[in-house]
Order: structure tokens, then C-alpha cells, then sequence
């Protein structure tokens, strides 16, 4: 069957797709206490950046997408995180101990994004898909950590790319389990994104 | 000089041309459409690197459950106390794979204009009216046989700033989730006949004219239900990377 076109998600998904605590993918509860299913390293890690466009200006209204496997590996997420407010039926935050493996934040007027999560088992990477107005079809990418380990010519995707364009998927650690990760839509340090075949 | 639609219009013919001439089907919009001009910066300019992995994560994606979605959320016409405003109206279909399977418990979330053509954003300010019984925001997840159904109001036709006298046709934009992450679709379903069309850079980045009548919901009399409210189907068939490596379970 032939696919329906893509369209870009425009200026006015805001009250539509983000929601309460969107970017907290570690649970709170887990995190803290390294129970089960986040195993033995099971503080939380935060990511954050910019996303800038092809004039290096910063886009305030994009909006990111993260999906990883588990610490353990799985890859199957879990239903029902969120939690409702008892009077509006408004989202009310995430429940605090389901690990989805599944983020969503938009970006502030300033381009600048943040989130949390554990570290993804099995692969050395988050997929990411980037949505914005102007951009008429979503992009993926990943953001791959500079875990302890972690050989990049090891993996499939990175393996093949130059060291130029490698540098753009890999996070850059700037504190104590903080890392940093800018997407460029366009220009000289335009982010490597990819196609799934 | 401001742009005029006369312009837009140009250049989309334009583009429609060069479509044509190039002779390759297209299903999705290029990333660098000129007449939708918040593209131009927009679009990455390197070939997106192809990933044939059978172990990528993006073979897999998330799943959402009962409290990520209630039975009230696919009625946009009962989130308030009174009824909103507007053309009553339901849209369903099924959200199909491109071998024609059913896409399953799936989440698909709609936002949309009121009918006056304004959304209940603080950013948009077309000066028409908000409409207190209508936020305009559904979700919901498929059933077994991939099918979704909402009931909303028809929106607005509404301005915006791509060039002078710019208005967007009337659509819902949807939000589409399938079993791989790779599957992920985020789009627009449009009401047939409507007489924008031609003028709108956004519907017209689908260069291919076969491509751009499946974003074109149709009206389904069957689907009216009397002295109520009119019915469309809008099937969805997402896009992705090579099913069976999704149902190996990767
Ligand atoms: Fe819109």
C-alpha cells in the first residue's frame, strides 16, 4: 500500500503533543532508590542542548522525540505512565516508577531542551526524531553516549561515517552524569540524520 | 516586495514541473519545499544516512496504555460544559502498515483549529474568536483492526504569515505511532473540495497528485448519523522500514 504524505507538525502543536514531566524518562522513584528493572547504575543521567537552524539561530519551537531500550536491554516500554488529574482529566505527570523508554520535550524560546533518563542497555545510543514547523517531514537521529566501554568503530552506523560527521551524534560530557547534545538542522556542523531501510 | 500569492503560486507550479520532469514518484514532501519558506533554514542539506540494521532500536518503538489515553479523550466535543461551536463531525479509519495490516494499540493523537480557524495556543493571534468549549486536542489507540474514531467540530480556514493574503485549507493534523519507532508519522488530513488547495504551500510540498488526495479525508454518508453530525474516513498507511524486520520483534 502506498504511505500517507508526511506534513509538518506547525507552530501550534504545543498544547497538542508535550506533556507533564515529558522529559523525566527515568522515573523519579527508580532512580533514587536503584530498584529493579533499572539495575546496578540506576541514577539518572541528563542530556541537553540546542537546536539550532541553518543561520546557527536557535529553534524555539521544535519538538524531540527520545525512544531506548531499558537498562536491562528490553526494548518493549510499558503502558500507562502518566497519571490524571482527578478533576480536569488533564494529564498530571508521569507515575514515577514505569520506565517507558519514552520521552517528549519541546524546546524553549531559546532553542534549549532537557531530559533524564537511565542509561539504555545493549546500545550505546537514544534514537531521537526531530519534529518543527518548517520541517515538512520529522528526522531522525541518535544521540550516542561516551559511556565507559564503548567502542564507536564497534557500532554499525558510526563505523561507517567520517570523523567529522561522527562528532555530530556523539553526546559530550560536561559534568558529573550530564551530557551535552546540540542539533543542527543545516550548516557546518549540520547533525547526521538518518533513513531506516 | 512582499511576497504576493502570485509568487507562491509560481513556484509551486514550478516545483510541479520539475516534479513531472524528474519522473520519480515521490510519497512524502522534500524537506526544502522554497514556497513553504520556514523550510529554508529548516532542512538539513547532507543525504540523510541510510541505517540497515536489523538490531536497530527503531525497530521497536513505545506503547501507551489506559491511563495515557481515557475513553473520553477521542470526543473533542464533551472536554467542556457546553458544546462547542461549529459543524459537528466524525472522522475514522484504520491505520494500516504498507502491507496492509492493522497497526494495533497504537496511540494516534489530533489537534486542531475551532471552527472559527483559531487555536487555543497563545501564539496563534488570528483575531477570531476562542470558543470556551473547545480546546481541540483528542487521542486515542486503535483498535484490533488498526481502526481510530473521533468526534470534533469541523475547523476553520485560517490566515497565516508564508506570504500575503496566506491561509491555510481546513485540516486536523494527526499524530501517528506504529510498531517501530521507524514507523512514526506526524501529518495533516484535509476536507475534500476545499478551495484552498491550490494556494497552500504546505499541501502542495506533496509534489505527486496521488500522493497528496490520500491527505484528503472523504465524506462518507453512511458515517453521518441523523440529526447529528457528518461523516468522514481518512484511511493512514505509515511508511517505515521493511515490515517483517518489525514483526521479528527487534
Ligand atoms: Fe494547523
Amino acid at each position: 500500500m502506498l504511505p500517507t504524505p508526511s506534513q509538518t507538525v506547525g507552530p501550534f502543536y504545543g498544547y497538542a503533543l508535550p506533556f507533564p514531566q515529558g522529559g523525566q524518562i527515568a522515573p523519579a522513584g527508580i532512580a533514587l532508590t536503584g530498584i529493579a528493572p533499572a539495575g546496578p547504575d540506576a541514577r539518572a543521567i541528563t542530556i541537553h542542548g540546542h537546536v539550532h537552524d541553518g543561520a546557527g539561530e536557535p529553534v524555539p519551537d521544535a519538538l524531540l522525540e527520545i525512544w531506548q531500550p531499558a537498562p536491562d536491554g528490553s526494548r518493549t516500554g510499558a503502558p500507562g505512565s502518566l497519571r490524571r488529574d482527578q478533576t480536569t482529566g488533564g494529564y498530571a505527570g508521569r507515575d514515577g516508577v514505569t520506565f517507558t523508554g519514552f520521552g517528549r520535550v519541546a524546546t524553549d524560546p531559546d532553542g534549549s531542551y532537557a531530559f533524564q533518563t537511565l542509561s539504555p542497555g545493549g546500545v550505546p545510543y537514544l534514537s531521537v526524531c526531530v519534529f518543527a514547523r518548517g520541517l515538512l517531514h520529522h528526522l531522525f537521529t541518535r544521540i550516542y553516549l561516551p559511556l565507559p566501554g564503548v567502542d564507536w568503530e564497534s557500532d554499525p552506523l558510526l563505523a561507517g561515517l567520517d570523523p567529522d560527521r561522527r562528532r555530530t551524534l556523539i553526546a559530550e560530557p560536561v559534568a558529573e552524569r550530564v551530557y551535552r547534545f546540540d542539533v543542527h538542522l543545516q550548516g557546518d556542523k549540520e547533525t547526521v540524520f538518518l533513513d531506516f531501510r | 516586495m512582499p511576497l504576493t500569492q502570485q509568487d507562491i503560486s509560481r513556484e509551486i507550479a514550478e516545483r510541479s514541473r520539475a516534479y513531472t520532469e524528474a519522473g520519480q514518484i515521490q510519497h512524502h514532501p522534500a524537506r526544502d519545499y522554497v514556497p513553504y519558506r520556514s523550510s529554508l533554514l529548516r532542512h538539513p542539506k547532507q543525504p540523510l544516512v541510510t541505517v540497515q540494521d536489523p538490531e536497530a532500536v527503531e525497530l521497536s518503538g513505545p506503547v501507551f496504555g489506559r491511563t495515557d489515553v481515557t475513553e473520553l479523550d477521542p470526543d473533542l466535543t464533551g472536554q467542556h460544559p457546553g458544546e462547542p461551536l461549529g459543524e459537528r463531525i466524525t472522522v475514522t479509519g484504520r491505520v494500516l502498515d504498507r502491507d496492509g495490516r492493522p497497526v494495533r494499540g497504537q496511540l494516534v493523537e489530533v489537534w486542531q483549529a475551532n471552527a472559527s480557524g483559531r487555536y487555543a495556543h497563545q501564539r496563534d493571534r488570528h483575531p477570531a474568536p476562542l470558543d470556551p468549549n473547545f480546546t481541540g486536542i483528542g487521542r486515542c489507540l486503535t483498535d484490533d483492526e488498526g481502526g481510530y474514531r473521533f468526534t470534533t467540530i469541523k475547523p476553520g480556514a485560517y490566515p497565516w504569515r508564508n506570504h500575503g493574503n496566506a491561509w491555510r485549507p481546513a485540516h486536523i493534523h494527526f499524530s501517528l505511532f506504529g510498531n517501530a519507532f521507524a514507523q512514526r508519522l506526524v501529518t495533516q488530513m484535509y476536507f475534500p473540495g476545499d478551495p484552498l488547495f491550490a494556494y497552500d504551500p504546505i499541501l502542495q510540498s506533496v509534489t505527486d497528485p496521488a500522493a497528496r488526495n490520500r491527505l484528503v479525508a472523504a465524506y462518507e454518508h453512511d458515517l453521518s448519523v441523523p440529526e447529528w453530525s457528518l461523516g468522514y474516513r481518512w484511511d493512514i498507511v505509515l511508511d517505515g522500514p521493511a515490515a517483517t524486520w518489525i514483526e521479528e520483534g527487534h
